[in-house]
Order: C-alpha cells, then sequence, then structure tokens
C-alpha cells in the first residue's frame, strides 16, 4: 500500500490547439494539505477539474488510493470539490444542501440527520440547518459548502479558490480556521489558490504552477528559501530582479551596469560571461551594515519611503546608474530619519543574492 | 457536459426541428404556392400570377393596404407617445415606494382578453352608450352622437390594446438607466429636453424598439378592433383575408393577400431593426 | 424631473394629471363592463334600472344567466382543454428549444434558432391560413394518394392546438432562455460531485431552478390560448372557443349576458395574474 492519496502523472489537455495543462506530475500524501500556486489562467481549475472526472486528460493517468480513476464519472469518484463559487444550491436550505449527497447514497433518513447535525456541529454552524442559502454570510457559505463535502467523507477534498470571493479580514480568518479543521478531520486537502500567503500559510506542500506546468513542488519555507526557477523566485514572495552578467564562476560574482559586483549564489549551471537574472529579497537588504561584515555593500540614494504598517518599504536607486530597488525599512525607530534624497550605505549577503 | 453526449442533443433537436418544419417552414412555402395558382376552368389548379395581379389592380385591395400600413405605423408612434410618460413616471417619479404597485396595476388589464376590452369601448362609446347618457344628462348635446365606428375610435382601440407590450419593454428599459446619470446631466447644466433626448432616449432606444416592433406587428395582425370598432371604410387588410377565406372561399386569393402581409411585415421590421442598429434575438430577449 | 431633482409646481400636478387619466383610460371599459353586468335592464347601457343577478342565473326566455347558456358553456369548456393542451405542450416544447439553444453545441444553429423566433414576428393570421392551407393540402394528398382520412388534418380541436402551440412555444422559449442563462452550470457540476446521476440532477436541480420560469411562462401560455382569436379562427372545426362565440355575439348584437361572461373572465384572469405577479416578485427577491 502507497502512503499517497492521490498520484498524477504526466497529464495533458489541450483546449484546440492551446495546451492548458503540460506533462504534470505530483503525488499527495495521505492526510496532507498540498496547494497548488499559480497566477491567474495557469491552468490550475482545468488541473483540478481532470481529478474530479469533469474534463478528460488527453493523456496522462490519475490515480486516487491506488487506483486510475480514468473514464470514472464525476459522480462515482470519491473526491469532492469545492467550487471556486461555492456552488450552494440557492432552492435548498442548508440542511438540504448538506442531506444531498447522503440522499443519493440511498443513507436511511435517521442517519442522515444525526450525519447533518453532527458536520454543522464541526464547522460550527449548530442551529443552522433551516436557514437558506442566501441568508448566509460570505463566511457561513463557506463553512455549509464544506460541510457538504466533507460528509461524504471523500479521499480527497479539492477546493478552487474558495476564499476567493471573501474580503480580506474574513479570508486571514478563514485561512487560519481552513488550515484547523484539515487537521482535525484529517482529510487529505488539495487547494488551488494564486494567493501566495494562502498557499504558504496552510499547506504542508506547494506546486507552484506556470503556463499548465509545474515549476517546483515544496515545503513552504523551501520555496522562499530555495526557489529552482527564476519564475518562482519572482511568485514566492517580493524580489528585486536585475540583469546581469557572469564576471566570474569561482568564487561566483556577476556584474550589472557593468561596474558594480556582486558575489552570489548560482542555482543553474552558469558560465562566465553568461547572462543571468540576480535577484534579491527586500527583507534580506540591510541599511547601514557594520564594517567588517562580510558582505556586498553599496550606497544607494532614497528616492521614497513607502509607508505600510510592518511591511514599510524603501524605494531608492543604486549608485548613480539610477536603478531602482526595494528594501525593506524595519520600523523599530532606528531609521525613522530618513528622508528622500538621502544617500545610504547598504549590503546584502552574498547567500541573499541568487542568480538564475 | 463530457458526459451528456450526442443522445441529449437529438433528444432536444428532433421535436424542436419538427416544430419549426412542419408548422411555420412549409406552411409557409404552402401559402407560397397556393397564392401562385388558380383555378381554371376545369377546376385543376394552374400557375398563374392573376392573384397578386388583381390585387395591384383592384384600387380597393391596395388601399386597403397601403391604409393599414400607414395606420399601423401611426397607432405604433401614438402608442410610444402616450406610454413613455408614464411609464417613465412609473420608474423615475413616483416615490418606490408606489412604484411596484402602480407597474402591476398597469399589466392587470392586459391579462383580459381583447375582445372584453372592445366590448368594454362598445358599451362607452356607441350612440346608445354610457358616455352619450352622461352627456344627455348633463344638457352637453341633445342628440346621441355616434363616437363608434371610425377612424378614430378604430386608431384609439388599436393604441389601447397594444399599450402593454410598449410599456413593459419600456419599464424594463427604464429600470435599468442609473438615475446618477440624469442627476449628472442636469449638474452640468442640461435642460429637460436635453436630457431627454441626449440621455433618456438613447439608453432605452433597444426598449423603444423591440416595443415597437410587437406593437407594428400585432396591430397589423389584428382583426377584432378594427373589425368591431373601425367603421364600415375602416377596412383592414385582415378583414380581406378573411372574406377571401371565410366569405368567398377563394383561397388562391387569400393565400397571395396573406404573403403580401407578411412581405410587408417583415420588410418593416427589418427596416426598423436596421434604423436603430437592433437584432431580432435582442429586440424579443 | 426625477424623484431627487426639483421641478416646477406646474410640471408636477400636469404631470400627475396625465398619468392620471392614463390610469382612467386603461380600467374605464372595464369598469363599465363590471358594472352593467349587474344591470337590471336588457340592454347593456345605463339608465341603472337597479341591481341583478339575473344574467349570471336567471334561466327564463328572455333572459338567460351565463350558468344556464349552453352555447357559451361548451365555447367556455373547449377554450379550457384547448389553452390546458396548449400551454402544457408548449412548455415541454419550449423548455426543450431553450435547452436546446442554450446547452448544445450543433450546425447551423444561428439560422435554426433565428428561425424559432419568426412564429413571434409572424401576424397570427397568417399562421393560422398557412397552417390551414398546409394541412389542407396534406390531407388531400393522403386521401388521393393512400385513401386515408386524417382527422387531424382538417380544421379542429387538435388544428387550433398545434396552430397555438406554433407561436406560444417561441414564448415559452425565450422565458425559459432568460431564466437558463443566468443558471450557473457549476450547480449542476456540484451535484453531479455529490454524487447524483444525469437524472437527478435534472429532476433535483435543474428543473426546481427553472420553476419560476416554467410557472410563469405557463400561466401566460394558459391565456394567450385561452384568449387567441386571430389564428384560432381559421382553424377551428365545430367546436367553437369563447373567444370566436363571444365575437359572432357582439358582432350581432349584445345583452347583458356578455358582460356577465366578461365579470366572469375579468375577475378570474385579474387573480390569476396577481398570484402570477406576487409570485414572481417573491422569486426576484430570492
Ligand atoms: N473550455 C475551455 N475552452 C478553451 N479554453 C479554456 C477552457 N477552459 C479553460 N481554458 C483556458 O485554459 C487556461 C487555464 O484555465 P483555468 O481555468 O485552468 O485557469 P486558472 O488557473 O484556474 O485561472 P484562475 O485563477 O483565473 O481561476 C486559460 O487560459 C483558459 O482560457
Ligand atoms: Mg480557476
Amino acid at each position: 500500500m502507497s502512503e499517497y492519496d492521490l498520484e498524477v502523472e504526466n497529464l495533458v489537455r489541450d483546449f484546440a490547439a492551446f495546451r492548458a495543462v503540460d506533462h504534470v506530475n505530483f503525488k499527495v500524501e495521505k492526510g496532507s494539505f498540498f496547494s497548488i500556486l499559480g497566477p491567474s489562467g495557469c491552468g490550475k481549475t482545468t488541473l483540478l477539474r481532470m481529478i474530479a472526472g469533469f474534463l478528460e486528460p488527453n493523456a496522462g493517468d490519475i490515480r486516487i488510493r491506488n487506483e486510475s480513476v480514468l473514464g470514472v464519472p464525476p459522480n462515482l469518484r470519491p473526491v469532492n470539490l469545492i467550487f471556486q463559487h461555492l456552488s450552494l444550491f440557492p432552492m435548498m436550505d442548508v440542511k438540504e444542501n448538506i442531506s444531498f449527497g447522503l440522499k443519493r447514497r440511498k443513507i436511511p433518513q435517521s442517519t442522515i440527520d444525526k450525519q447533518v447535525d453532527s458536520i454543522l456541529e464541526r464547522v460550527g454552524l449548530p442551529e443552522y440547518g433551516q436557514k437558506k442559502i442566501n441568508q448566509l454570510s460570505g463566511g457561513q457559505k463557506q463553512r455549509v459548502a464544506i460541510a457538504r463535502a466533507l460528509v461524504l467523507e471523500p479521499s480527497i477534498l479539492l477546493l478552487d479558490e474558495p476564499l476567493g470571493a471573501l474580503d480580506l479580514k474574513l479570508r486571514e480568518q478563514m485561512k487560519i480556521e481552513l488550515k484547523k479543521l484539515q487537521q482535525q478531520v484529517g482529510t487529505t486537502f488539495v487547494y488551488i489558490t494564486h494567493d501566495q500567503s494562502e498557499a504558504l500559510v496552510m499547506s504542508d506542500q506547494v506546486a507552484v504552477m506556470d503556463k499548465g506546468a509545474f515549476e517546483q513542488i515544496d515545503t513552504p519555507k523551501n520555496l522562499y528559501a530555495h526557489p529552482k526557477t527564476g519564475f518562482v523566485a519572482n511568485f514566492i514572495g517580493e524580489n528585486n530582479s536585475f540583469d546581469a552578467t557572469v564576471s566570474s564562476s569561482d568564487p561566483f560574482r556577476v556584474k550589472i551596469n557593468s561596474d558594480m559586483e556582486f558575489n552570489a549564489r548560482a542555482m543553474t549551471g552558469l558560465s562566465t560571461g553568461a547572462e543571468c537574472q540576480l535577484y534579491i529579497r527586500p527583507e534580506s537588504i540591510v541599511i547601514n551594515p557594520l564594517q567588517n561584515e562580510p558582505m556586498n555593500k553599496f550606497s544607494v540614494t532614497v528616492k521614497n519611503v513607502l509607508f505600510d504598517g510592518a511591511n514599510t518599504k524603501l524605494l531608492a536607486t543604486i549608485g548613480d546608474t539610477g536603478q531602482e530597488i526595494m528594501a525593506a525599512l524595519p520600523q523599530d525607530k532606528r531609521f525613522d530619519h530618513i528622508q528622500p534624497g538621502e544617500r545610504l550605505n547598504v549590503g546584502v549577503y552574498d547567500d541573499a543574492c541568487t542568480c538564475f | 457536459m463530457p458526459y451528456a453526449g450526442r443522445l441529449t442533443l437529438y433528444f432536444f433537436l428532433t421535436p424542436v426541428l419538427l416544430w419549426l418544419f412542419l408548422l411555420i417552414v412549409i406552411p409557409h412555402i404552402d401559402l407560397f404556392v397556393i397564392s401562385m395558382q388558380v383555378e381554371n376552368d376545369d377546376g385543376d389548379m394552374v400557375w398563374s400570377l392573376l392573384n397578386y395581379q388583381a390585387f395591384f389592380e383592384e384600387k380597393i385591395y391596395w388601399m386597403t393596404f397601403v391604409r393599414t400600413a400607414l395606420y399601423a405605423i401611426l397607432t405604433t408612434l401614438l402608442t410610444f407617445i402616450i406610454t413613455f410618460p408614464v411609464a417613465f413616471y412609473i420608474t423615475k417619479v413616483l416615490s418606490i415606494k408606489y412604484s411596484g404597485f402602480f407597474t402591476i396595476l398597469l399589466l392587470v388589464p392586459f391579462w383580459v382578453s381583447e375582445l372584453v376590452r372592445i366590448y368594454g369601448w362598445m358599451i362607452l362609446l356607441r350612440e346608445s352608450g354610457v358616455f352619450n347618457h352622461f352627456l344627455l344628462q348633463l344638457g352637453l348635446i341633445d342628440v346621441p352622437i355616434e363616437m363608434l365606428y371610425n377612424d378614430i375610435s378604430m386608431v384609439m382601440g388599436l393604441v389601447y390594446t397594444s399599450m402593454l407590450f410598449m410599456v413593459v419593454p419600456l419599464i424594463s428599459s427604464l429600470e435599468g438607466l442609473d438615475d446618477s446619470l440624469i442627476e449628472a446631466a442636469y449638474d452640468l447644466g442640461a435642460s429637460k429636453p436635453v436630457i431627454f433626448a441626449k440621455i433618456v432616449i438613447p439608453y432605452i432606444l433597444p426598449g423603444i424598439t423591440s416595443g415597437s416592433i410587437v406593437v407594428f406587428m400585432l396591430t397589423l395582425g389584428n382583426y377584432l378592433t378594427p373589425n368591431l370598432m373601425g367603421g364600415k371604410n375602416s377596412l383592414w387588410f385582415t378583414e380581406q383575408i378573411y372574406n377571401e377565406f371565410i366569405a368567398s372561399f377563394n383561397w388562391n386569393q387569400g393565400a397571395a393577400f396573406g404573403f403580401l402581409l407578411l412581405v410587408l411585415s417583415t420588410f418593416i421590421i427589418w427596416l426598423g431593426l436596421k434604423l436603430t442598429r437592433q437584432n431580432l434575438s435582442r429586440a424579443l430577449s | 424631473m426625477i424623484r431627487s431633482l426639483p421641478s416646477g409646481k406646474t410640471y408636477r400636478y400636469g404631470y400627475l394629471l396625465y398619468v392620471s387619466f392614463f390610469y382612467l383610460f386603461l380600467f374605464s371599459p372595464l369598469l363599465i363592463t363590471c358594472v352593467l353586468a349587474f344591470n337590471d335592464s336588457n340592454f347593456p347601457g345605463l339608465p341603472w334600472e337597479g341591481f341583478t343577478l339575473d344574467w349570471f342565473f336567471a334561466d327564463e326566455q328572455y333572459r338567460t344567466g351565463v350558468f344556464h347558456d349552453d352555447r357559451n358553456l361548451s365555447a367556455l369548456w373547449v377554450s379550457l382543454q384547448t389553452a390546458i393542451a396548449v400551454s402544457l405542450l408548449s412548455l415541454i416544447l419550449g423548455t426543450m428549444a431553450a435547452f436546446l439553444f442554450e446547452q448544445e453545441r450543433f450546425p447551423f444553429k444561428q439560422p435554426l434558432f433565428f428561425l424559432s423566433l419568426t412564429p413571434l414576428v409572424i401576424p397570427g393570421v397568417i399562421l393560422g391560413i398557412s397552417i390551414l392551407l398546409a394541412s389542407n393540402t396534406a390531407g388531400l394528398y393522403f386521401e388521393e394518394h393512400w385513401g386515408i382520412d386524417i382527422e387531424i388534418l382538417r380544421p379542429s380541436f387538435w388544428l387550433v392546438v398545434l396552430g397555438q402551440m406554433s407561436f406560444i412555444s417561441t414564448f415559452v422559449m425565450l422565458v425559459v432562455s432568460a431564466r437558463l442563462k443566468k443558471f450557473d452550470p457549476a450547480l449542476e457540476e456540484a451535484a453531479l460531485n455529490l454524487g447524483a446521476t444525469r437524472p437527478e440532477v435534472i429532476r433535483l436541480i435543474t428543473i426546481p431552478y427553472l420553476k419560476p420560469a416554467l410557472i410563469g411562462a405557463g400561466s401566460v401560455a394558459f391565456l394567450m390560448s385561452f384568449e387567441n382569436f386571430n389564428t384560432t379562427l381559421f382553424l377551428i372545426g365545430s367546436d367553437t372557443t369563447l373567444p370566436v362565440s363571444l365575437y359572432l355575439q357582439v358582432r350581432d348584437g349584445s345583452t347583458p349576458l356578455i358582460n356577465a361572461i366578461a365579470f366572469i373572465l375579468i375577475v378570474s384572469t385579474s387573480l390569476l395574474a396577481l398570484i402570477n405577479l406576487l409570485a414572481s416578485q417573491r422569486h426576484k427577491d430570492e
């Protein structure tokens, strides 16, 4: 017995000449929270609909608990889907929505009643059974949709950007609740989103997707610290990026603007003279570094302070080049004196300069 | 729908094709074929243009045709002029609290059969009718006047009959017009006529078009109102068709008239759609 | 001008007066018809001769009330039967057409859709005569070539039903399509995902969703059929429908009997209209 609930192999899906999903491979461990993260239109929904059975793949295989589900119609697959717009049935009340799937299984009414009550309890909506769908708030609808799927005890719960329609505050709150709920019920979640913070906060594993293909599958921490491609480096967290040329390969050094050289980390095989992209995270830039600290040091001219609470940033230009760079500005009073036009010394550790 | 295949398509397509071909396309082809035939002396059907020739040669036929077309256009115009202020009042002037009620009130009479409504007008207007009774009582007239059976009463009846089909599209497109557009125009210094001409009318043009098409078509094809409210000389083209079919039993001539009426209504509707840059499916939905 | 903008006194009162006159214009023929149904006079008009229910219940030589008037009662019965048959059949056909044009893809879809709209812009008289001609041609053909006489192809109850269906189906199709357009196909997928089979999806999700449209379209179809005159006139056999029977009576002179029938029609259709409008109002809120 493998410990994987879901295995996807070389999955391909074309819409006419357009390839929406391009040779995707991944495995999801039993009981884990797996996210697929990618920009809008990259093929996430298409991938999920193939797993749920609403679309047939052009090639590849999907196995749920070791059994291929190709050709199995959607109503017979042991997966349930939380739709992008929830798709609660407006003509039924909460209880009828939740019992819909159980009734299809011809379960006796008394058992259904018990199960509905218990799942409503679990998602924190006891006494809500008789409410109409349009009487619920956004967060409550969310929970009813999850209850409607979980009551069927699926092997895998698929969620298609279920928080997309909520406002920011509620989204933050539901993020934490969803994670708690998943740990509590132990069902495998495959979660789709284009919001990186959702993916990073909740997931055990995240797959980053672009143009129909997976770029990297890793833990949230590794994606941030060790991106494997330029796309991932750019997409996860914020990044400054510069066109650079490799000036020496051992030690690895790159040049931007012909006169500025950085000690950096090569993430792919780059030989001397090659063109590449240099990435520096705003939060890895140290303002006024110590004299004897071994790091890349340079001076910048402050253009603007972009105040945003704990996320406040400094927008500056490097040396006299006019190249813009963003740096995090910690709000601990040390840098309150900084004014536009000022010249500052900054530094960045060699490790934090990554090249692709 | 990956699991609903060809079978569903044929399930839906077959009855629709039967409907459209058996009840619409083939009967209209037959209408045309029969209009191109006459009975010869032996009682056999032969091809001929005589039916159409008769239409152009008999003055009474083509005069009625032209009259019907002109009066149908006039009725459409009058219906718009009379109902537009009411639609505007209900949607934009009347307090929101009452506008729902008055809209419903507006619709109720039209659920009642056309014949009943015309009958009501007949009892009101005729020589021994209710209006004459009151005018005599008040001493305004000495002898009763016949207010029924003339062109004016006929057009009034036609307008009355078709108002619903104008007012409903007008109300629904006026409901879509955001008050703030009118407020903005007012704020920028536009006068009432300018606001109507530049903001309101252009916005509800699709509604006007669909209302006009339906009113025109229904008026053109109306039989009851011209027959019961019009005078002896207020001949309507549908009455000609009726005469050929029921009274003279000359179906070939009647078919030719029917085909001409169809051509006329198609042409005017097409013209209306072209002038307002609309298409049929949008105008009808 | 509008609620939020100021306007002069003359404009305001002038406008109010116009709208009041309009409503008076709208209701006066109906009100007078109803009132005169209770006038104790042999002629539908004023002066008022006193209140009577004779025009409903009397059964005398010179005064026959509606409920004893066989001619109109049987016409009413024919009309009801026609309207029930037409509204049911049109509801089925129109709904199928709505599904066809909203959810299926096939060649020549656009021209066929256009064709399906035309019955609403073809004058009813022409629909009537062309169906009469075609059924007559077909009937003659069957008789000459196979020697069979097909009842349905002669002016008769079922020919009237077919004739009315030909355009009422378009109306149903438009109403159902409008609601189907707003239907989120994800709801059907959600039901499939929860284990429902396709027939269950249609029965439990799609049809309940369409219900308000089906009820609305069905009741309007019923009335359209019940009141139809233009198309029916040419297709009718020996069983006259109520509008045709009333027309013949009104044309040849009238008695308050017609007012009594009109009263019943006005009251029952107004009730039906109100129920229908209130129901659709309620569904709008959902
Ligand atoms: N039925 C279809 N026919 C043709 N193209 C399609 C179809 N469905 C999706 N696509 C295309 O496939 C690509 C991927 O679509 P998909 O819905 O999977 O994106 P997504 O990643 O879910 O985006 P979002 O985050 O906006 O929901 C898009 O470019 C879309 O235009
Ligand atoms: Mg999507």
